[in-house]
């Protein structure tokens, strides 16, 4: 994969990864850009398209485009497993989760990404994992905000 | 200062904003607020403020002075500032900035951090987003990474290492010891990965690819017992055992058994099985069969296996999901070249898909379906094509117009449906054809000799129906000019023939050229016509007062022929009738040069004729024969490219010397032979100061380049292409001499690199006279199958005031033009 952009029915963004390296201007340049093509899209229509020299996988979940940049020899059947699958990692982990969750939580949805796709790449195949690890790392977070907030309090 | 307010509350008041601006207004100030906060080196707040910035970010606010910030955090002890800092840097920071590299060091610590998520973040991150530098400087701690038992980390140091093998292939090597138990590992996440990381290897290295080919049987168990073993909760995906690393598998299969028999013959089995016994409904099984049918066919799979795959992807186009239909068409096309005849079984259902909604669909079923047309399925197909053309979008019309023309010429079962097809592609979709293809189109009409009166009718009635499609109306009134008589006799056999008068096809072609729909070269083909018309009408007088109105146009080209036209009625009538005669067939081969091109490969044959015994000097009349025989004959007039007459066939040697790229420096120049007296008529050429019938012939364009020019040798090159084969590419040299002594024994040699084949032909003489008063010409040919960039070495050698002169010199500059 060489990049993951989420996006609203209007087109404001909620979540990019990228796993190439490109300047800003030009992440801003091919966003603006997919995002018009893939909005202009009818329902009725396949999920692949042919966009510049990559093949794009886009799925509509409720009010939320998922969209993926995959290369020439990338399956785009599985691609569409694999943003699936992350729309269940994500719904597991706020229980039933929708645009506002993503919004409001979007460094969380970053996290789990991050402990499913590496580099491109699905680096677990397990939901049950996944969950775990973030489970775990989200309790570290806590207990040293938590160990921080007491020391802040003690030294007033 | 008040603390910096959360991060979810500022989300909640920018989402309040009701305009654009107010939501500037809002970040503005929180970013002024974020920047002072970061100048006081706050350590509580920091995370809190990056984070914001983060969102501010993605609205598209700019946030770069929070990047050093990020590294701030990543330095810091806390795994909450290390979370964000982590985030911050995959988000703010790239490649391009040399503040990356100050990650570096952390990165490396936090990879050999005592709690596993901060190695995480490490690993996740440096395989995201590492630099080169940044991934030599820690490919080492990956490695090590990868030989961990912990199998959390060792999945993604696999990651991270093929991330660092992209970036650094150099590096490869060096994880080859660690990838030795990868796949003996029971973890899937280790097990996906690793086959990632092999793939990649495999991918970049033919060594690694023998390598690891002995890993085919590990692979085949693995993907077997994935699929054997009942329902694992871990994995399953409808009923599919972890989908994700079968699919990875079969991908790695691919590349193991691809041009090897043995390993192709070990996967057999398993592809098999695959294909058969994977469950269709849902749309995670068909992932895994279209990674089959992809293995299948690309390793040397025995040929049912290969049947099985195209069958499955016959019931894919039967699918109700488009997305299957799409996948099917896309495979279907690369293997048609392939298995042809196994696609063809197909071919009803292709052509259905014309008819789908979506336009990558129709896309790929247009191209599967101009590779399936041949000559039994012509006339069907083609019906169907050209209802496509008729109800596609415009994006569409131009490549299937020009796919048409092209199956139309390769199939045709008649010529009149041949013609009957054009037409209908030039009134239905006659503004998206090619330019090109009006003027193939008239060359096809001027050989159709039998069918010229039934054609003229055809775009006659075109024309009345429709004059905006340029191409159409092009094609027309160039026929119309041509064939006026047989339009006006009513000779048509094909179909019924139309009653129409000389001044009705004279309004229509004037009607051309008032009309605001006709374009200047419209206007110019009809103007053409009328006047071809004054020797094919009674009716003269009325076109000598159209052609005379012209002569004031302000169009420059149409007052041009207007006034040509005119002087053609009143001076030159006497030449008119055969002025505007019926055009000759014209053939696409040329009428120039040998239809076939002699090996040659730079080397030079030896000299056919006798040296001793050149031939006197013959009439011109003879030699002039002699060189329509070099250019008419189809039999192939043999290399007769040679030097001297007396040097003999150790020629060859020396260009193969050129070849062979070494210093011609001591090689003896070939001792000009004591009996050749300058007067020493060369062979055909001789007595024809150039080659008239070479030069003439209109060069395709190509400037002429001035190859050499040295010690008063000029010696330029122009070219034409060579009709039928525009492969070959037609140099004459131009040698000319501007000193005040003649250049005798002149010879010119020349070498091309191996993808090319070189003819000589013989020159028109070896003296090249003093001040420029003459030049030497000489033909190449040059075969460039491969359209690389022509290079050439040339080598001559001549005598001058008395002493022999040698040089070698490139020719690197010939214009793109000429090997295109």
């Amino acid at each position: 994969m060489q990049f993951m952009l989420l996006f609203s029915r209007q087109g404001k963004l909620r979540l990019q990864k990228w796993y190439v390296p490109l300047s800003d201007k030009e992440k801003k340049k091919i966003t603006r850009e997919l995002v018009q093509t893939v909005l202009a899209r009818k329902p009725k229509m396949c999920s692949f398209l042919e966009w510049r020299d990559l093949k794009i996988v886009y799925k509509r979940y409720a009010s939320l485009y998922f969209c993926c940049a995959i290369e020439d020899q990338d399956n785009e059947l599985i691609t569409l497993e694999i943003i699936h699958r992350y729309v269940e990692l994500l719904d597991k982990y706020f229980g039933s989760v929708c645009e506002l969750d993503i919004i409001f939580n979007f460094e969380k949805a970053y996290f789990i990404l991050d402990e499913f796709v590496l580099g491109g790449e699905a680096q677990e195949t397990s939901k049950k994992n996944v969950l775990k690890a973030i489970e775990q790392a989200d309790l570290l977070f806590e207990t040293t905000t938590l160990h921080y907030c007491t020391k802040f309090k003690s030294n007033k | 200062m008040p603390a910096p307010i959360r991060l979810r509350e500022l989300i909640r008041t920018i989402r309040t904003a009701r305009t654009q601006a107010e939501e500037r207004e809002m970040i503005q100030k929180e970013c002024a607020a974020i920047r002072s906060s970061f100048r006081e080196e706050d350590n509580t707040y920091r995370c809190r403020n990056v984070a914001k910035l983060l969102y501010m970010h993605m609205l598209g606010y700019p946030a770069h002075f929070g990047q050093l910030e990020c590294l701030k955090l990543i330095a810091s002890q806390k795994f909450t500032d290390k979370r964000i800092g982590y985030l911050g840097a995959m988000l703010l920071l790239d490649e391009r900035q040399d503040v990356h590299l100050l990650m570096t060091n952390c990165i490396k610590n936090d990879l050999n951090h005592s709690t596993q998520y901060v190695q995480g973040l490490a690993l996740c991150t440096l395989g995201c987003m590492g630099s080169s530098e940044m991934c030599r400087d820690l490919a080492g701690e990956v490695e090590k990474l990868l030989k961990t038992s912990n199998s959390y980390l060792r999945k993604k140091a696999a990651l991270c290492a093929v991330h660092v093998i992209r970036k650094v292939p150099e590096l490869m090597e060096m994880f080859l010891p660690a990838t030795k138990n990868l796949l003996s590992e029971k973890n899937h996440g280790v097990l996906h990965t690793s086959v990632v990381l092999l793939t990649e290897m495999c991918e970049r290295s033919p060594d690694m690819l023998a390598h690891f080919r002995k890993l085919v049987p590990q692979l085949v168990r693995i993907l077997k017992n994935l699929i054997m073993s009942g329902y694992s909760p871990e994995h399953d995906v409808s009923g599919i055992s972890d989908p994700f690393l079968q699919v990875r598998i079969l991908r790695l299969l691919r590349i193991l058994g691809k041009s090897d028999d043995d390993s192709s013959e070990a996967m057999n089995d398993i592809l098999a099985q695959v294909a058969t016994n994977t469950e269709t409904s849902k749309n995670v099984g068909n992932a895994i069969l279209y990674e089959t049918v992809l293995t299948i066919m690309d390793i040397k799979s025995e040929s049912g296996l290969r049947v099985l795959a195209i069958n499955i992807l016959g019931r894919f186009l039967l699918n109700n999901d488009k997305n299957i239909r799409y996948v099917a068409l896309t495979s279907l096309l690369k293997t048609v070249q392939t298995d042809h005849n196994a696609v063809q079984r197909h071919r009803s259902t292709i052509v259905d898909c014309l008819k789908d909604l979506d336009v990558s669909i129709k896309r790929r079923a247009m191209e599967l379906s101009f590779a399936l047309v041949n000559g039994n399925n012509i006339r069907g197909m083609m019906k169907e094509l050209l209802y496509f053309l008729d109800s596609c979008d415009p994006e569409f019309k131009a490549d299937c117009a020009s796919g048409v023309f092209l199956a139309a010429e390769k199939y045709a079962p008649s010529k009149r449906w041949h013609i009957d097809t054009i037409m209908r592609v030039l009134t239905t979709a006659g503004s998206y054809v090619r330019d090109d293809s009006v003027p193939n189109l008239i060359q096809l009409i001027t050989n159709s000799v039998e069918m010229h009166a039934y054609t003229v009718q055809r775009l006659y009635k075109a024309l009345l129906d429709d004059i905006s499609q340029q191409p159409l109306v092009q094609v027309a009134s160039w026929c119309i000019g041509e064939y006026g008589d047989l339009l006006v006799s009513g000779q048509c056999e094909e179909e019924e023939p139309i009653q129409v008068t000389e001044d009705e096809v004279l309004d229509v072609l004037e009607g051309l050229l008032v009309s605001n729909l006709s374009t200047p070269v419209t206007r110019g083909y009809a103007l053409t016509a009328i006047m071809k018309l004054s020797t094919r009408f009674s009716s003269v007088n009325r076109i000598k007062k159209v052609v005379s109105i012209y002569g004031s146009s302000i169009d420059v080209e149409l007052q041009q022929r207007a006034v040509e036209y005119n002087a053609l009625f009143k001076k030159y009538d006497h030449m008119r009738p055969a002025l505007l005669e019926r055009m000759p067939i014209m053939e696409k081969t040329a009428t120039n040069g040998p239809t076939e091109i002699v090996q040659t490969n730079g080397e030079t044959e030896p000299s056919v004729v006798e040296a001793k015994h050149p031939p006197p000097v013959t009439q011109p009349a003879n030699q002039a024969n002699d060189l329509l025989d070099l250019l008419g004959g189809n039999d192939v007039v043999p290399v007769i490219q040679t030097t001297m007459p007396t040097k003999p066939a150790s020629a060859g040697g020396e260009l193969l010397d050129l070849l062979g790229d070494l210093s011609l420096s001591g090689a003896p120049a070939p001792a000009p032979a004591p009996s050749v007296p300058t007067s020493q008529p060369s062979f055909l050429l001789d007595g024809l100061s150039s080659q008239p019938l070479f030069n003439d012939i209109a060069a395709a364009g190509i400037p002429p380049m001035t190859a050499y020019s040295k010690n008063g040798l000029k010696i330029d090159f122009t070219f034409e292409r060579a009709n039928p084969n525009p492969n070959i590419a037609v140099i004459t040299i131009h040698a000319s001499n501007s000193t005040e002594a003649d250049m005798t024994d002149f010879v010119f040699q020349a070498a091309v690199p191996k993808t090319f084949q070189l003819q000589l032909l013989s020159p028109s003489s070896n003296v090249v006279p003093a001040l420029n008063q003459g030049t030497v010409t000489q033909v190449i040919r040059v075969l460039n199958l491969q359209k690389q960039q022509l290079r050439m070495r040339i080598k001559l050698t001549y005598t001058h005031k008395g002493s022999p002169v040698q040089d070698l010199a490139e020719v690197n500059n010939f214009p793109p033009q000429s090997w295109q």
